[in-house]
């Protein structure tokens, strides 16, 4: 039933994930990119299920050419299948792809827009982060907290080797270099629980370099943040 | 080809007998008896089976590591590896199949075939095919020593530092991948040397460059791209190994250097050898599809520009395996649209190849049902490659297992397929022998249901989240069905492998005789006896004769330069473009020298490894007298009688013209060289401009002294090039005593030139641990250093030939090749010594 709902395309999936209470919504979807919590996941969803349509119809189409030219010999015009299926054809779809990914990109971008901005610092082997509280930077060991329906920017640094951060129901990946900061955008449309992982092989800890996200109602941000971490800042 | 066109100025020869010619020629050409024989081969049928022989026990290594690694992942807590065990399998599971499999196989394919298809003897090099290959072996045979020892590397293929670096991979599991593999591709920049000069200059009389087969124009764009593409990774690998032994900090952010810098050289190489691999595998399909539809091919001008448009966008592609490395988002669009674009080449082939399908009468044969696999197979790969280019979804797939099904997607149906379809449609070329029925289909069947059992579905465990490299997924049991079924389907998929070995090794020991042409095919390879006989043509295609069909007209010596009367090896080279006959050429034969050289340079490898760091002296010292010995075999003491190659068609021999092999070789080495150059210079152009940790605190040294011994290296060097300018006008004008002091005169300068830069290194140079700046200029005095020291011994060479009577009005002997290289150091001398300067201070 999960596996199901995983692949489900994402509307769809949003009323399933709907009709579970909300509290008890834990790591449900675990990290598939395919149950999207957060407008950029589900964008870049949309984008998949997409490709994954046209890819289907051109794959059929190749193998129907292929069982078709088992047919009687037949006079072919060189040009028709080089230049008109070959190179237009080709070029026309791969243009569109191309436009429908570099729209989809210019959404996700991060821009100046008074976005939260937390810091993910990765080491081997393990996460940790610092959120603004209401007096001045929380840190954390393994859990972010984020608020929900607001703009998120991660700032992703190592101290060792090359991470990289990714909560696959919120957002793509982005990697942790040494000597560099950067910057991924994210999202998260309700409150809940969510899964994240290190996806750059790491070493020997790599398999276990996971983490949680934390999403918190907009409106208790920031002393939710407080509250869950013991008012550790005080 | 059969389009060929007459040329009436080359007659043909009279008829001989065919079993005396037979007999004359393979007296010359044969290996020797017994296992000595096999040690000093150089010929290219024996070395082009060895090479795919070993790489495909290579592959069975490879896929045993496979099916551990699927077996571990079978369940989520996996079964039996540990972690450490893991990383190591699947990092040489994955630097197994890339650099000891495919690479091999392509380069096997390649030196097989190519003399065969383009009517010709041998490859240009007979001893350095034997020398790529001794390398290859030898360096496989360290990785499989360290696999076994347990002390594999476990960076991954890809090698990352600062994970590889000395800090987080201490023991000298990453200097065995470092080492190793750069041991490995010695034999590939020989092959790519080796393909281009024997596709330029040594195609049968008249065989214009746009009449040659398909195969080797897919064949001359893989070898272009393996000059310019393996510099990169050979560099990289010097620079981390160095790092990594003398703490040398390249790619330390706190010390100047950036572990992006490796990212952009592995990859620089890494994007076209994925093209490197692809090109020879479409070359072969584009010689089967069209003789299994009984026609010919559809669009050859559009394929010959679709190969050249691959050669050129594939290195203007790499950034894509860096989109989640925090690039500027232009440059992340430019990216995206050029690989969204290589995509274009690819199809006008695909769809070349299907025209020609619809055009003629497919044949359900054997190699066709691979030649189908491949179709449906690579298409898919092609398509989710497409999908990877985009960057939004790229960040959600990059490092999942997503990438591991679109990667074998594209390697196994793009490579090993169209490997299988050529090993069906070749095998009674080199046994003889007409395959034995059933078992290659079922074979075929289990193979493709196994790999789309296994790879399918795990696109759907990527987008589920698993990333790629991990051992372990407890947390996960979503994922345990995905996985158990990509493993039970990979056992599938290995027992195919097996049955199609056993098909091949049942053909080869008790097939029936084949038909001389089983499958009708024009090309040149199926115009000789069979199995081929160790010269291939008893006389070389003329024109009129580069068809299958001349078989007999050829093996009765009515081509050119029929036998070997004169008792060596003899074949035609001819001109790059056209193809007009220009001289005779006359091979070394066996020789036990290119193992000796791979097993000196296997000497440096492991003192390199054992951390005895001073015994690589010696160890290079053999080298270079090795080298020497080489140079030595190919001197001609005397002047040759021009050799009729056909009635009224006398030529010289290649001591008496200037644009010889060797010449054509030494311009390919040196681009593949200047590659290097040109990739050290990007390193240090990148790292002054991105890297974190600059600029560099001011050199502690650098003052008038310093400068002035830059510029008298220079001025050294570069009367090196007048030297061997003065020794040749000399040598033309007959003053055999002034050509002479010519070579001597740059032999001492040359040396001066070395004297000079030891000092500047030993004196001159900030501690090249502080800072990256340091570390760069020590490599960009050693490559100088290093290229002073090979003219200084081009010097002497010619210096020895002159005292020897070797250099003649009539022969130039070494001069045009030192010269070559006296211009190259020159050149790159004053690079270098203008980047100094640049960077301030000098030295
Ligand atoms: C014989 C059937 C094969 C099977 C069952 C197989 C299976 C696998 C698996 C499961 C992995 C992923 C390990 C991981 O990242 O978790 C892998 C990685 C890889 N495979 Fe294969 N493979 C096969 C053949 C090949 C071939 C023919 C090639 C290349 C020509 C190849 C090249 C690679 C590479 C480059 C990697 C990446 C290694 C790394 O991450 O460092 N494989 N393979
Ligand atoms: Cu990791
Ligand atoms: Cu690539």
């Amino acid at each position: 039933m999960r596996v199901l709902l995983d692949v489900l395309p994402h509307p769809i999936k949003r009323f399933a994930l709907l009709t579970v209470p909300l509290g008890l919504a834990g790591c449900e979807g675990g990290l598939s990119a395919l149950a999207p919590a957060g407008p950029v996941a589900a964008d870049i969803a949309w984008l998949w299920w997409a490709m994954l349509a046209g890819a289907t119809l051109l794959t059929l189409l190749v193998v129907v050419l292929l069982v078709l030219a088992f047919g009687p010999p037949r006079a072919v015009s060189d040009r028709r299948w080089t230049h008109g299926l070959g190179l237009w054809f080709s070029l026309g779809i791969l243009t569109s792809v191309l436009i429908a990914g570099l729209w989809v990109g210019e959404r996700i971008l991060p821009r100046d827009d008074g976005a939260v901005e937390v810091e993910a610092h990765a080491y081997q082997w393990g996460w940790r982060f610092t959120q603004p509280g209401a007096d001045g930077p929380v840190e954390t060991d393994g859990v972010l907290h984020i608020p929900a329906n607001r703009p998120v920017d991660v700032l992703v640094t190592t101290e060792d080797v090359i991470h990289a951060f990714w909560v696959p129901r919120l957002a793509g990946k982005i990697d942790a270099i040494p000597g560099r900061i950067n910057r991924l955008r994210l999202q998260a449309d309700v409150p809940g629980t969510l899964s994240g992982t290190c996806a750059e092989f790491c070493g020997i800890g790599h398999a276990g370099m996971r983490f949680e996200v934390i999403v918190h109602a907009d409106e208790d941000w920031p002393d939710a943040l407080a509250a869950a971490t013991g008012g550790a800042d005080e | 080809m059969s389009e060929a066109k007459f040329v009436p100025e080359i007659a043909p020869n009279p008829p001989q007998r065919a079993l005396a010619l037979h007999r004359q020629l393979d007296r010359v050409w044969a290996n020797g008896p017994g296992l000595w024989g096999q040690i000093t081969a150089v010929n290219h049928t024996t070395l082009g089976l060895r090479f795919m022989g070993t790489a495909l026990i290579f592959f069975a290594i490879g896929g045993i590591l496979a099916m551990l690694i699927r077996a571990q992942l079978a369940t989520p807590q996996g079964a039996f590896l540990d972690t450490d065990l893991y990383n190591q399998f699947f990092t040489m599971h994955g630097s197994i199949m890339m650099f000891l499999f495919a690479i091999p196989m392509l380069e096997g394919l390649a030196i097989y075939m190519l003399p065969k298809i383009l009517g010709t003897r041998d490859m240009a090099f007979p001893r350095l095919t034997a020398l790529g290959y001794w390398c290859y072996l030898f360096g496989g045979l360290i990785l499989l020593i360290a696999l076994f020892a347990g002390v594999a590397p476990r960076d991954g293929w890809f090698m990352y530092t600062p994970l590889s670096s000395a800090t987080y991979s201490p023991g000298i599991n990453a200097d065995v991948w470092l080492l190793g593999i750069t041991f490995v591709e010695i034999s590939a920049i020989c092959a790519a040397v080796e393909i281009t000069v024997t596709i330029l200059r040594q195609r049968a009389p008249g065989m214009k460059l746009t009449q040659m087969p398909l195969l080797a124009w897919y064949m001359l764009g893989t070898s272009a791209m393996m000059l310019v593409g393996f510099p990169p990774l050979i560099l990289g690998s010097i620079l981390l190994e160095v790092e990594r032994a003398f703490d040398w900090p390249f790619f330390d952010v706190a010390r100047g250097g950036d572990p992006l810098l490796w990212q952009h050289l592995f990859w620089l190489f890494g994007h076209p050898e994925v093209y490197i691999i692809f090109l020879p595998a479409a070359g072969v399909l584009s010689t089967i599809i069209p003789v299994l539809c009984r026609t010919t091919i559809v669009g050859y001008g559009a394929i010959v520009a679709a190969i050249v448009a691959l050669v050129f966008l594939s290195f203007g592609l790499w950034v894509h395996h860096m989109f989640t490395v925090g690039i500027p988002h232009m440059a992340l669009a430019f990216f995206s649209a050029a690989s969204v674009l290589v995509a274009v080449p690819t199809a006008v082939q695909v769809f070349a190849w299907i025209g020609t399908m619809w055009k003629g009468q497919p044949q359900l044969r054997l190699p066709m049902l691979h030649v189908l696999g491949f179709f449906l197979t690579f298409v898919m790969g092609g398509l989710t490659g497409v999908m990877l280019a985009i960057v939004p979804f790229n960040w959600q797939a990059h490092d999942t297992a997503f990438v591991t099904a679109h990667l074998h997607y594209v390697l196994i149906g793009g490579f090993v397929f169209p490997m299988m379809a050529a090993a069906t449609y070749w095998m009674p070329q080199i046994t003889g022998r007409a395959p034995i029925k059933g078992l290659g289909a079922a074979a075929f069947w289990v193979i493709l249901i196994g790999f789309h059992g296994t790879f399918f579905i795990m696109h759907l465990t990527g987008l589920m989240g698993m990333p790629r490299r991990i051992d372990v997924y407890p947390a996960n049991p979503e994922w345990t069905w995905l996985n158990l079924t990509s493993s039970i389907f990979g056992f599938v998929m290995t027992i195919g492998f097996a049955l199609f070995a056993l098909d091949l090794i049942l053909q080869a020991l008790m097939g029936r005789r084949t038909a001389r042409n089983p499958w009708r095919a024009p090309t040149l390879e199926w115009a000789m006896l069979l199995p081929t006989p160790s010269y291939t043509f008893a006389s070389l295609p003329l024109p009129q004769q580069q068809d299958a069909q001349a078989r007999l007209t050829l093996a009765r010596g009515e081509g050119a330069l029929p036998g070997a009367a004169r008792g060596v090896r003899e074949l035609l080279v001819t001109d790059a473009g056209t193809a007009r006959p220009d001289h005779v050429a006359v091979l070394p034969g066996n020789s036990a020298l290119p193992l000796g050289l791979a097993a000196a340079i296997g000497l440096f490898v492991l003192m390199m490894l054992a951390g005895l760091y001073w015994l690589t002296l010696p160890a290079l010292a053999l080298v270079a007298a090795l080298v020497w010995r080489w140079g030595r075999g190919m001197a001609f003491t005397r002047d040759h009688a021009p050799v009729t190659v056909a009635p009224g068609l006398d030529l010289p021999v290649q001591c008496h013209t200037p644009m010889t092999l060797s010449h054509t070789g030494a311009v390919c080495l040196l681009v593949a060289n200047g590659t290097l150059f040109a990739s050290l210079l990007f390193g240090v152009g990148f790292l002054s401009v991105v890297a974190p940790g600059w600029p560099a605190p001011p050199p502690g040294h650098g003052g008038v002294a310093e400068a002035w011994m830059i510029g008298a290296t220079l001025v050294a060097l570069v009367f090196g090039a007048f030297a061997v300018r003065l020794a040749d006008r000399a040598r033309r004008s007959g003053a055999g005593m002034l050509a002479g002091a010519g070579a001597g005169a740059g032999f001492v300068s040359n040396l001066v030139a070395l004297a000079l830069i030891a000092w500047l290194a030993g004196t001159a140079l900030d501690d090249p641990t502080g800072h990256a700046r340091d570390a760069l200029r020590g490599v960009l005095a050693g490559y100088v250093g290093l290229h002073a020291f090979i003219v200084t011994g081009f010097a002497a060479f010619a210096f020895d030939q002159a005292r020897r009577g070797e250099i003649a009005p009539s022969r130039p002997g070494s001069l045009p090749g030192w010269r070559l290289w006296q211009d190259y150091t020159a050149a790159t001398a004053l690079i270098a010594a203008a980047i100094v300067l640049w960077q301030g201070g000098a030295a």
